[in-house]
């Protein structure tokens, strides 16, 4: 089931590449609630930005009013959040295992459709470029693949050996990327479920002898505009498992070798997990930072290790989306605020 | 924040040599005549007859209480996990205990421990002893106890054995008063005793004749010149002959491929079927640690990892030892030196928090199926009957049978066996 990447949703204005300076970065909003955040997304059209939270809730704030919509049916954390390329529906899944399709521009906002998609934590959520397929990746060790119009079991693929963590299909639509635990990159053929290969982004990942327990994972993934980059994010060289000590990476990949490109570190001993990456079509990346170290966004190049522009924050962040008009970032903090950032001068 | 709960230290590697010191001191503690014991010896005559023995599983670091017995799904502090039923209709645990929960009809969760102690070393004594620390007055563990009164007197294992991930040897100072005769004999990674092997050079028979020789010899010297310590000598040899003899016990193999499956084929797994076959083998503590909870950092995702393989392993121990009759003698207690923090951290992690947790009994002199106490609706305070580490210790010597209200003599000083300000919780007992 391969597909055309839908058209872009007509009611986000992308911005004059000029008007973007990322050096510029400020913050510009916030959305305050009653339990810490923990994922984001803007919607498509660019109206509202979504918001899971520890109190297994979604909230859609309004960008203009600031009003604030509650979306209620999750038992647990949603982790993963994606939506269809219109924006008029939202889907979830939340640590119980359940996938949930939400319309998204309803208020109030009832499930659509509930589903049981795996045994254990869905951590990630993504939807296909042309909005037919939706895929989940489990705590079971499997990514699934769903009609994104009736909720039906498309696909299942199986391999990972470890917890999977993140997923992304790449702006093609023929394939689809999970990364796991341990740095494992499979890349799989979206019509034929096939695994071409795999990628190898294992330091991200490490196993503390003595702790006795794996730390690490693909807390963060992105392809840049082209599908020619794929960027994997999370923490490591990691010192002390029991503290978290360990620094923020991504790991950088050149799509058509499959090859690591290189390793982007921050130009500080930052502590912490890079929890959300988005590329900029102005092809810079930008990752959102959590732990130790506080909160950050660092602004990497594609062919520098380290970033060129570092902007602390309020406080350590658990991930961030890019508005469809290329200006504004959103970071889910664990201060219980949602802030927005602006990226033009002001 | 560091601890050393799966201690690699080299003062627990130690030579054959150091071992068969640790006894001799040991044994000259007791036959010394140095600590008395009870006062009133009826009580330890009286457990002659049937010998009770004790299984203790200790998730070093501090395991959620949150993430395992007393779960608070939907709440601020519950975290992202569900709560599921048990065999006990009305009792809920964490879903990362799917096994435990079908044994839950054998065990018992008191919810209210509050030890209002945050430091591991101190947390750990208190959940050991019963008792806060004391510079002055060590007191000993209750592996120590057991073995002390619980063992028999020509018991041919240890009385105290701890398997753990970390380092092989002896850990003496655990008995305290009571002589490191009574001390942890540690089994790193499940591994025999070091140096219990008979070297290859040495055939058996001429094993067997210079034992005799060290016999004869040794009875000799004691016709002249009978000491405690000569006899401390006598004893520390035999016992090592013993243990040697039994070596092959610690071998898990032995009992199969499709046991070690039904454990599981990691360590924890391992150690659990080898918990199993030295209990049946007449040991009367084991201590079975798993390590590690000290999840500051990544609480979440680290309690899947930990909980996940200690599940299955413990629910099949549980479910064998009651399947062959061995709860009746056996008490099980599962602890840790305490739970964590309700609120989560910006680390997604969890801290130190002796406030409000659980301890897990079962077995032996124990009401199964039973809920003790209970904490706030977000786990913050303890809401009802709150026990702390003295508690605890009162029961579970109560439980093996043994007068937690009796009294050691120490150089003609009472001490008592347990904390005397607190005392059992009677409605977990039988």
């Amino acid at each position: 089931m391969n597909e055309a990447p839908a058209a872009p949703a007509e009611n986000a204005t992308p911005a004059p590449a000029s008007a973007v300076d990322p050096t510029k970065t400020r913050a510009a909003r916030e959305f305050e609630y009653t339990s810490p955040f923990l994922a984001c997304r803007f919607d498509p059209t660019g109206t509202y930005v979504f918001a899971s939270a520890q109190d297994n809730t979604i909230q859609r704030f309004h960008l203009e009013s600031g009003e604030r919509v509650a979306l209620v049916g999750h038992e647990s954390w949603p982790r993963g959040l994606a939506f269809s390329p219109a924006g008029d529906m939202l889907f979830s899944g939340g640590n119980e295992g359940r996938l949930i399709a939400w319309p998204a521009g309803a208020a109030p906002i009832e499930p659509a459709r509930v589903g049981e998609a795996h045994q254990g934590w869905i951590r990630a959520v993504a939807v296909s470029p042309g909005g037919s397929l939706v895929a989940t990746a489990g705590n079971d060790r499997l990514v699934r693949l769903w009609n994104a119009t009736d909720g039906t079991l498309v696909r299942e693929l199986a391999g990972h050996e470890s917890h999977v963590y993140n997923l992304a299909f790449h702006p093609s639509g023929v394939h689809l990327v999970s990364g796991d635990l341990k740095g494992v990159i499979r890349q799989w053929d979206v019509a034929s479920g096939a695994e071409v290969r795999t990628l190898d982004a294992s330091r991200l990942w490490k196993y503390d002898a003595g702790f006795a327990a794996d730390i690490g994972g693909v807390r963060a993934i992105a392809f840049n505009h082209d599908g020619t980059l794929l960027a994997c994010g999370g923490i490591t060289d990691v010192s002390n498992a029991f503290a978290g000590v360990g620094n923020p990476a991504v790991v950088l990949f050149d799509w058509e070798s499959g090859s690591p490109k290189l390793v982007q570190l921050s130009k500080e001993n930052l502590q912490g997990v890079v929890w959300g990456l988005t590329f900029h079509p102005d092809d810079f990346l930008v990752g959102a930072t959590g732990g130790g170290g506080g909160g950050s966004l660092l602004f990497w190049r594609p062919d520098a290790e380290r970033e060129f522009h570092r902007l602390a924050l309020a406080a350590t962040s658990c991930d961030l989306a890019l508005h469809p008009d290329g200006r504004r970032l959103a970071v889910a903090h664990y201060d219980k605020k949602l802030r927005l950032y602006d990226m033009t001068a002001a | 924040m560091q601890c050393a709960y799966a201690c690699r230290s080299t003062e627990h590697s130690i030579a054959r040599r150091s071992f068969l010191g640790g006894m001799l001191a040991g044994a000259g503690g007791v036959l010394g005549g140095a600590f008395g014991g009870f006062a009133r010896p009826a009580a330890a005559q009286q457990l002659a007859s049937t010998q009770k023995r004790v299984l203790v599983v200790y998730l070093a670091g501090g395991v959620s209480q949150l993430e395992s017995w007393d779960p608070k799904p939907q709440t601020d502090t519950g975290g992202p996990f569900r709560a599921i039923p048990t065999s006990v209709p009305g009792i809920h645990i964490s879903e990362l205990l799917p096994y435990t929960a079908q044994q839950m009809h054998h065990l018992s969760i008191v919810r209210s421990v509050n030890t209002n102690e945050n430091d591991h070393g101190k947390g750990s004594y208190i959940m050991h002893t019963g008792r806060r620390e004391e510079p002055a007055q060590p007191y000993p563990h209750l592996g120590s106890v057991a073995a002390k009164y619980l063992s028999p007197e020509d018991a041919a294992l240890p009385g105290y054995i701890h398997i753990t991930p970390g380092g092989n040897g002896v850990s003496a100072s655990e008995a305290a008063f009571l002589g490191p005769r009574y001390g942890a004999v540690t089994l790193g990674n499940g591994e025999p005793p070091r140096n219990t092997k008979r070297a290859e050079s040495l055939t058996e028979a001429a094993d067997l004749a210079r034992n005799d020789l060290r016999r004869r010899l040794n009875d000799r010297f004691v016709a002249r010149r009978r000491t405690a310590e000569t006899e401390a000598y006598s004893y520390s040899y035999e016992q090592a002959l013993k243990l040697v003899a039994q070596r092959e016990l610690f071998d898990v193999t032995r009992e199969g491929d499709a046991e070690l499956a039904r454990y599981g084929t990691h360590d924890f797994g391992r150690h659990c079927l080898l918990a199993r076959r030295l209990l049946e083998h007449g040991v009367t503590f084991v201590k079975v640690s798993h390590s590690n909870y000290d999840t500051h950092n990544e609480n979440f995702d680290f309690h899947i990892e930990q909980l996940g393989e200690f599940d299955r392993p413990f629910a099949t121990l549980v479910g064998d030892l009651a399947e062959r009759g061995m709860l009746e003698s056996t008490l099980i207690v599962v602890m840790s030196e305490f739970g964590r923090t309700p609120q989560i951290n910006h680390l997604y992690g969890r801290d130190h928090w002796g406030t409000a947790w659980s301890v897990v009994l079962g077995g032996c002199g124990i009401q199964p199926g039973a809920v003790i106490g209970k904490t706030n609706e977000n786990g913050t305070a303890v809401a009802d009957r709150e026990v702390n580490g003295g508690h605890l210790f009162h029961t579970y010597l109560k439980a093996v049978g043994l007068d937690p209200h009796e009294e050691y003599v120490i150089g003609g000083r009472p001490i008592a066996m347990a904390d005397p300000s607190a005392d059992v919780i009677q409605e977990l007992l039988i």
